[in-house]
């Protein structure tokens, strides 16, 4: 056990930090000498503080990976409340750097990475959700092209996305992991539609996407026909590693906090009392388990060794703790939290409602949270499978 | 001893449910909630027929005169069918108080409007349970002064009754002089809440509620156990559509039902919620029944249905999978009518030190 950094490490730190500082007002959203997001990313980018393990020929910053490094970045920059940069999108660049061909990583990492380029993730299907492998948009080759007809669901981001990177039934005949390809998509094609589809918080990130005829070329595929299950497999990997970070449920809990110092009743500050005092601590140290939690998962990864069951409960424990930490806010605020819209005396915009349902949300989405149990038995527990029904009951 | 309800008030169960049912479906919430209604006065008017404004009011002014635990059994169809309109302050609180602190003129006055239905009246004693923001109400020769927030179905009201700083309650008429309301929005679009001005409004004090704090504290004590009711019957709501949404949602070839997990959570919330059931029957006949308990249970009736009702607003979401975060079922207005029945009159903790507090346990 030695908590300490390298000198290496803390000189990066302190490097970082200067850099922070001196930059800080550029930042989208803080200060009037704030940069477009785009060209802060470059400027990121440029410095070797974003996309830092995409190779230089596509856009990024060029170096070895160093997950200690990365660490140190996330957690400076969350520290300093300054935009931290992106590696373009993390579920697409490390599937295209792994598995795409060389014109692909060409023509989609640049763009992506400069944060021109937005996609979105077209997987399930109204009759495949947790049972992704049953999805039925089909696509058949018809001279250069696949033909792809079919509907996706819930798909985020869909609006405002310049490309799709979506799952398919290419081998209708194949057993059903094997009959999937995974296909970049120009978003607008001819014979696509997107619908917008309204969520519980009132925003309307969703959207079913319908292919009617929709003609992509037959290049367009990572992976060959059939792989789709597994290259989709890696990309779910690098999602469920997100959702869930320790750190954001930290600067969250922080959040919540302040907010009890800040706000009274009957001129009593909410933390002097004793019972939300009480769920505030149980929380933050439900927080502090999780962080360190990370840092197991930090150190096996750092040493390329499988971190096991500190990795599969992430996502589950992170979001629900989330959820919890949006609960603690709402009811410590009591009328003052049900507030939302723009209402007078909302507090922080009415985000504790929002991110009330989001986190909700999120307990769903990538994977629920019954999925994510099944999967921590089955994988990190060893316990027998549940028995598979390829017939319907 | 039999601990169940009658065959009249399964009847008032029936009827008012029916009526809801083809009255007042989803998508009439849904139009009042986009047009912003706030109330929907189609419905109001059919629950007027019914004499669900004056269940509680004595039949001499009016009313059906008829208990508290006919009332919540009002309010548990109201919160299932998650309708839009007003009940809580108006039918339950306004009555207690006025029975409890007014004048025979202030009765006489009031009752059978509120009664018919002719008009609704807001309550707005929040500063009385915990000052937030605002100073609260100060009452000088006949006039208020100050700011009510939270005031419950305060957008639709023709009149207020507003507690003041010391406690004491008084009724305002809604176009008094130096009077201005201004609509909070809430996550609930099925209910109205406002924050009331007062500029030297002239107001009408109950007279009992003067020098006694009972009449406030009693109607509080109805106003939780209507909010509680309300929560149980949006839950069961729920619950139900979880049920058979588990019994119809097909994956990996079988109906998601067939899952532990998924039957699990339908089990769970079941068990979590049908004591509830018994809980809010209890606490509501104890109104008349056994006065010296009602206040404890209507305590305990709202934080623990709070509690149950969060659990199975998010279970049952859960048990939707996507389509539960989605707009498409409307699963989310019954969501977040459970979320504005925890937070309104005493969120949990508060009134669980309460619940302490009237059985002399805090020294
Ligand atoms: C906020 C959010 C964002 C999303 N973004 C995207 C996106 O960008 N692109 C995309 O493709 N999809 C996206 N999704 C979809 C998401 O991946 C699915 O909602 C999720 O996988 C669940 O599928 P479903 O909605 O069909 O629910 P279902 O699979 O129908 O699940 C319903 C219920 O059954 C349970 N269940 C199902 N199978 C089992 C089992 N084997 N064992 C135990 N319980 C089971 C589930 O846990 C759930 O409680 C998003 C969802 C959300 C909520």
């Amino acid at each position: 056990m030695d908590l300490a950094y390298s000198v290496e490490h803390e000189a990066y730190r302190e490097q970082l930090r200067s850099f922070l500082k001196k930059n800080r007002n550029k930042s989208p959203g803080t200060g009037s000498g704030a940069m477009a997001a785009n060209d802060w990313q470059q400027l990121l980018i440029e410095n070797g503080y974003a996309a830092l393990t995409v190779p230089k020929e596509y856009g990024g910053a060029g170096l070895a990976p160093d997950i200690l490094k990365s660490h140190i970045l996330a957690e400076e920059f969350t520290l300093a409340k300054v935009r931290p940069g992106h590696s373009g999108d993390n579920r697409i660049v490390p599937v295209l750097l792994e598995l795409g061909t060389e014109e692909q990583k060409q023509r989609f990492i640049p763009p992506t990475v400069r944060g021109e380029m937005l996609w979105c993730q077209g997987y399930s299907e109204p009759g495949s959700g947790s049972d992704l492998a049953s999805l039925q948009t089909r696509a058949h080759v018809d001279g250069d092209d696949f033909v792809i007809n079919g509907q996706k669901i819930w798909t985020s981001g869909a609006k405002t996305a310049h490309m799709m990177f979506c799952l398919v039934r290419t081998e209708p005949d194949a057993p059903k992991h094997q009959g999937i390809s995974y296909l970049l998509i120009p978003m607008g094609i001819p014979g696509m539609e997107v619908r917008p589809l309204k969520q519980m918080t009132g925003d309307s990130i969703f959207n079913e996407v319908f292919f009617t005829d929709c003609r992509v070329p037959t290049t367009e595929i990572v992976g060959s026909r059939g792989e789709g299950w597994y290259v989709a497999n890696a990309t779910l990997k690098h999602e469920r590693g997100g959702l869930g970070d320790p750190n954001q449920a930290a600067s969250r809990f922080h959040e919540v906090l302040e907010l009890m110092k800040n706000e009274t009743i009957d001129g009593r500050r909410l933390i002097d009392i004793p019972s939300y005092r009480d769920r505030a601590m149980a929380l933050q140290a439900r927080v502090f388990a999780m962080k360190f939690n990370g840092m197991r998962v930090l150190s096996h990864n750092i040493k390329n060794e499988e971190p096991g069951l500190p990795r599969w409960i992430v996502k589950l424990q992170g979001c629900e703790l989330n959820h919890q930490i949006a609960g603690l806010a709402i009811d410590v605020m009591g009328e003052l939290g049900i507030l939302y819209d723009e209402s007078p005396y909302i507090r922080d915009q009415g985000m504790w409602q929002h991110r009330y349902m989001m986190d909700l949300g999120l307990i769903i989405g990538g994977g629920t949270a019954q999925i994510q149990k099944n999967i921590i038995g089955e994988r990190a527990l060893g316990l027998p499978k549940e028995p598979k029904f390829d017939k319907p009951i | 001893m039999e601990f169940m309800l009658s065959e009249e008030q399964r009847m008032l169960q029936e009827s008012v449910s029916g009526f809801l049912e083809s009255h007042c479906p989803l998508d009439r919430v849904r139009s009042a909630a986009d047009a912003e209604e706030s109330m929907a006065n189609d419905v109001h008017a059919g629950l007027c027929e019914l004499g669900i404004p004056g269940i509680v009011i004595p039949e001499e002014f009016g009313g059906v005169g008829m208990g508290f635990l006919e009332a919540a059994l009002v309010a548990e169809a109201l919160g299932g069918a998650v309708a839009p309109v007003p009940f809580t302050a108006t039918s339950t609180m306004v009555p207690v108080a006025l029975l409890a602190a007014g004048s025979e003129a202030q009765k006489q006055n009031w009752l059978p409007k509120i009664a018919s239905g002719e008009i609704c009246v807001a309550v707005g004693v929040t500063e009385q349970l915990g000052r937030r923001e605002s100073d609260g109400i100060k009452a000088k020769n006949g006039r208020l002064n100050g700011k009510a927030m939270f005031v419950l179905e305060g957008m639709e009201a023709h009149g207020y009754l507003i507690a003041d700083s010391t406690g004491a309650l008084h009724l305002v008429d809604a176009d008094a002089n130096g009077l201005s309301r201004t609509k909070l929005k809430t996550i609930d679009r099925t209910r109205s809440v406002a924050e009331i001005s007062l500029d030297a409004t002239p107001a009408d004090v109950l007279p009992g509620s003067v020098s006694d704090r009972e009449p406030l504290l009693s109607t509080i004590d109805a106003g939780r156990l209507m909010l509680a009711a309300d929560t149980l019957g949006a839950a069961q709501a729920m619950l139900d559509q979880a049920i058979a949404y588990a019994k119809e949602r097909r994956q990996f070839n079988r109906p998601i039902g067939s899952f532990q997990a998924v039957k699990h959570m339908c089990a769970e919330m079941a068990a979590e919620l049908e004591p509830c059931r018994s809980l809010v029957w209890y606490a509501a006949h104890s109104v008349h029944a056994m006065p010296t308990e009602a206040r404890l249970m209507a305590c305990h009736a709202k934080a623990h249905l709070s509690e149950v009702g969060q659990f199975v607003a998010r279970t049952a979401t859960e048990v939707h999978g996507g389509m539960g975060f989605t707009d498409l079922l409307g699963l989310h207005y019954w969501f977040k009518r459970i979320g504005f029945n925890r937070q309104l009159l005493g969120a949990p903790e508060l009134i669980r030190e309460e619940a302490a507090r009237v059985q002399g346990l805090v020294s």
